[in-house]
């Protein structure tokens, strides 16, 4: 037996490389704090004395936006619903001309921001609009002598929302019906059910799972937005906190009413998380198998051919119809100098929030896979819960405790060195970057966990027992295996971010703009014509994550089947 | 030292539980090992150790006489040059049949590389594939890719973590035989690890049963079968029952079949209660024999029957009879033990 003091190496005696005790979890812990910084924010002004305009707020407009949030979600959540489940429904069970395409086509609206065809169907629709003007003329009518619904209203907001948003309930109903058992479909069949019986009595029981979280996920959107609720004057939340933060200068009631608007999110954060759990309940196989694709008669054929295109035709291809129109009419005078500085601008500002976000997302999903533990898991949770944050929302958080800083810091540089730097955190690119990243942690952080689930834990033993360092192992097998997933991730929160409207507007740095901040501005203006090219050029980015998406869909379909077993 | 691997009194212990405890062995140059036990008796663990993924709290192990862990001292995986096929094989996504085997040896040359990835294609028979990705291949192919890619890189030792598991069962033993015998062709020190005594019997010169996280016997597949080191080694390797007997005199043992006849392993004093292991094999089938037993239980086995039969006593024993000799269940037939050596343990006491 030797002593170990007499050991001889011919390699190197090094110990075994280990992180330090709990450095993943330290610095996961601190990104977590930062990320929540502006959630816990407006969570302490719950506790706040009230501000003097808050007796005044609920007397007066406080029940009118629970009342119109309580509408826009009912009406999102029929609507939506209803489209989202039919939609999904038809195309995976039947077979119809154009099915195909439609399959994903339907996902195309996701493209278009609730604004932008918001302020197209008030162009195409409206008093002014051709076809109140063809009426008016083919009938020799009067405004006001005819019968013809406001597009700017409650009910049209509801329209607009559903027509963009039902592609949530869609994906995630479409994947449940294709992973139900066709034995269910067929075991209701033989206890004589008919077709229609057995899609109530047993497939959207089986999918309600995807269905309430597609659905939550569409009203978590609703609660988000602004642009569209602004342009129709219909008073919810977000436009309450504009008002409140720029019109009446009461930060003190804006983040008040922001806490009462995460109460309504974190609702539908529980509604989602419990849908999700429960889902897993209700998965019956994890083989996938082709559902049998009943073919129909040929009216019926064309009927589902039309009642699938409807939703794409108009929340898709009229919108786009008509920006091209406009665009054309106005892409002269529109598209100059200051356009491409524009959108120089908004890409750059996307690219930078990409990159920046991807920084906690890597550190959270290593630190998950190196140190897994509860505090880990929940440290991921918590960072990734600023989907569902309105940006409204996450503006006011940001503002209050950088303003605060920028104040603190000022102060402190003119008694020191007699010098005043300015609002460095608050009024730069900074506070823009830092609030995309909290709103667009999840979608980065759930593209870079997914790709490295796909480097199994033996994949590293592997490579290291081949005589590779951790930093080579890093290099050539992490990198390449997840350098697709990376780039998805980068692309989808670079395009949200490129969307992305009420933060941008609250948090811009003064004559900074975007082409959705301009976008807006042209069409409160009325120049919705003019706004066109920007909205356009919006839209085509945003069909980019659509594509990625489909063909993800498609290519794990197709492996699905190809798969040999290698367990 | 002859040893090329030595372990020496290793016990890991994993979030404070003990998993090995205790473990020495060796292995010579170009010998195949293999650690076989039931599931969660720490032999992947052991396994781990070797290859430097966990640290052992006590003892030490060598390799070629260089100390490579201990509970002061770990050498890193990428530092030991020991090879090892991952229970889910772990082939890389990415990379190429070829890209994967060349994975290990990327600092030789292009043509070294090149000879090496076409050799070892050409030894399993997959030299068409080198261009495929792993998801191209079946079970078996990639089975062979994940071998040499461990073996490309010459390790000094190969270990192997249940790398059959995911086959089918009637593929595993040939898949045994078959990686052993390229194991061979180039001299491979290997180690595998099991819970499949017929591919540990078909894969392995020297075995080590298992248990609890102790090596209880390490020896020879003949050696384990007929010659085990304690009653748990005569449970798990092949089939058998014990019958209770005593120590006679002369050496021979008084049971309910009778007397017994034979070489005592072990020196027990007359009149000890022993507990007599009687596999399958040393009950012959013997028409004139008097010892008379009746068949409870058969199982046709192709080339032969594998009968349970009940003795007065009553005592059960197994009993490999040749194909032809088919019996009804409850049908009496003559039995008579033929046994050279005796494998008894003493008697637990209550």
């Amino acid at each position: 037996m030797q002593n170990p003091s007499q050991l001889t190496l011919d390699v190197k005696p090094d110990k075994i490389a280990r992180m330090p005790l709990s450095g993943w979890t330290l610095s996961s812990a601190v990104l977590t704090l930062l990320i929540l910084t502006p959630i816990f924010t407006i969570c302490a002004f719950l506790f706040a004395p009230v501000s003097a305009n808050w007796a005044h707020l609920t007397n007066t407009v406080l029940p009118e936006y629970v009342r119109n949030s309580l509408i826009l979600m009912t009406g999102v959540t029929v609507g939506a619903g209803s489209i989202g489940v039919t939609t999904a429904w038809l195309t995976s069970m039947y077979q119809f001309p154009g099915r195909k395409v439609l399959i994903w086509a339907l996902l195309l609206p996701m493209a278009m921001p609730a604004y932008i065809i918001a302020y197209t169907y008030t162009g195409m629709l409206d008093v002014s609009g051709p076809l109140q003007e063809w009426i008016r003329i083919t009938f020799d009518l009067q405004y006001g002598e005819y019968w013809f619904p406001q597009i700017r209203s409650i009910g049209g907001a509801i329209a607009m929302f559903s027509l963009v948003l039902y592609p949530y309930v869609y994906l995630l109903a479409r994947a449940a019906f294709l992973d139900q058992s066709v034995c269910a479909l067929d075991a209701s069949r033989t206890l004589g059910c008919n077709a229609w019986q057995s899609f109530w009595q047993v497939a959207l029981p089986l999918a309600r799972p995807a269905v309430v979280a597609g659905i939550s996920l569409a009203l978590m959107e609703t609660l988000a937005d602004y642009g569209t609720v602004q342009y129709f004057g219909v008073a919810t939340f977000t436009t309450g906190i504009f008002r409140t933060w720029f019109g009446m200068n009461d930060a003190v009631a804006a983040a008040q009413l922001s806490a009462m608007l995460m109460l309504f999110v974190f609702g539908l954060i529980a509604l989602e998380r419990w849908s999700r759990r429960r889902a897993r309940y209700h998965h019956t196989t994890n083989t996938y198998q082709t559902l049998p694709e009943m073919t129909l008669p040929r009216t019926r054929r064309y009927l589902c051919t039309v009642l699938c295109a409807t939703p794409v035709v108009l929340g898709f291809l009229i919108p786009v119809a008509q920006l091209l129109l406009w665009s054309l009419e106005t892409f002269r005078e529109m598209v100059d100098q200051r356009f491409i500085e524009l959108a120089s601008n908004s890409f750059a500002l996307a690219a930078g929030a990409a990159l920046v976000a991807m920084i906690p997302a890597l550190v959270l999903a290593y630190g998950n896979r190196e140190q897994p533990s509860l505090a880990m898991r929940v440290c991921t949770r918590l960072s990734a819960m600023g989907y569902a944050i309105p940006g409204t929302v996450i503006a006011v958080g940001v503002l209050i405790p950088f303003g605060a800083l920028d104040r603190w810091f000022n102060g402190w540089t003119i008694a020191a060195f007699d010098y005043r730097p300015g609002l460095i955190f608050s009024g730069t690119v900074f506070i823009l970057l830092f609030a995309y990243t909290v709103r667009f942690l999840a979608v980065s952080l759930a593209t870079v966990e997914a790709g490295l689930g796909k480097i199994k834990p033996s994949m590293d033993e592997a490579a290291r027992s081949m005589g590779s360092s951790r930093l080579h192992v890093l290099r050539s097998v992490h990198v390449p295996i997840m350098r697709g997933s990376l780039l998805t991730a980068i692309v989808i929160v670079f395009v949200d971010v490129l969307k992305e409207l009420p933060a941008t507007l609250v948090l811009r740095p003064f004559d900074f703009n975007t082409l959705a901040v301009r976008t807006y501005e042209l069409a409160s203006d009325e120049r919705l014509a003019d706004s066109s090219s920007a909205a356009l050029a919006i839209v085509a980015v945003g069909i980019v994550p659509v594509i990625l998406l489909s063909t993800a869909i498609a290519r794990s379909r197709a492996g699905q089947s190809t798969q040999r077993k290698t367990a | 030292m002859t040893e090329h691997l030595k372990l020496d009194g290793i016990s890991v212990a994993l979030d404070g539980h003990p998993i090995v405890r205790d473990v020495s062995f060796s292995l010579e140059s170009g010998q195949i090992g293999s650690l076989l036990g039931p599931s969660g008796c720490g032999k992947t663990t052991l396994l781990r150790a070797i290859a430097g993924f966990v640290q052992p709290n006590t003892g030490t192990i060598h390799l070629r006489d260089n100390p490579i862990a201990s509970a002061d001292h770990s050498l890193t995986p990428e530092h030991r040059n020991i090879g090892m096929v991952f229970q889910d094989l772990a082939l890389f996504p990415h990379l190429t049949v070829a890209g994967n085997v060349a994975f290990g040896i990327r600092d030789q040359s292009k043509t070294v590389r090149m000879a090496r990835v076409t050799e070892l294609l050409e030894l399993t028979g997959l030299e068409d594939y080198a261009d495929s990705y792993p998801h191209e291949l079946s079970g078996g192919q990639q089975q062979r890719v994940a071998l040499v890619r461990a073996m490309a890189p010459q390790p000094h030792v190969l270990l192997l973590d249940e790398p059959f598991s995911g086959q089918d069962i009637e593929l595993r033993e040939q898949l045994a035989r078959e990686v052993s015998g390229i194991l061979r062709h180039d001299g491979i020190t290997a180690l595998l690890v099991t819970h499949d005594q017929m591919e540990a019997f078909a894969f392995a010169d020297v075995i080590g049963v298992m248990a609890a996280g102790e090596l209880h016997q390490w020896d020879s597949a003949y050696n384990l079968y007929h010659r085990p080191a304690d009653r748990f080694v005569a449970d798990f390797i092949g089939q058998g029952v014990f019958i209770r007997g005593s120590v006679m005199d002369n050496g021979h043992l008084q049971t309910d079949l009778g007397v017994i006849a034979g070489e005592l392993i072990g020196a027990y004093p007359p009149e000890t209660e022993v507990e007599l292991l009687v596999r399958p094999d040393d009950v012959i089938h013997h028409d004139e024999s008097p010892q008379i037993a009746t068949v409870v239980e058969k199982s046709f086995r192709g080339a032969d029957h594998l009968y349970t039969l009940e003795l007065p006593g009553p005592t059960r024993v197994l009993c490999l009879a040749p194909s032809h000799h088919d019996h009804a269940i409850g049908e009496s037939i003559g039995i008579k033990l033929e046994m050279d050596h005796l494998v008894v343990f003493a008697c637990e006491t209550d």
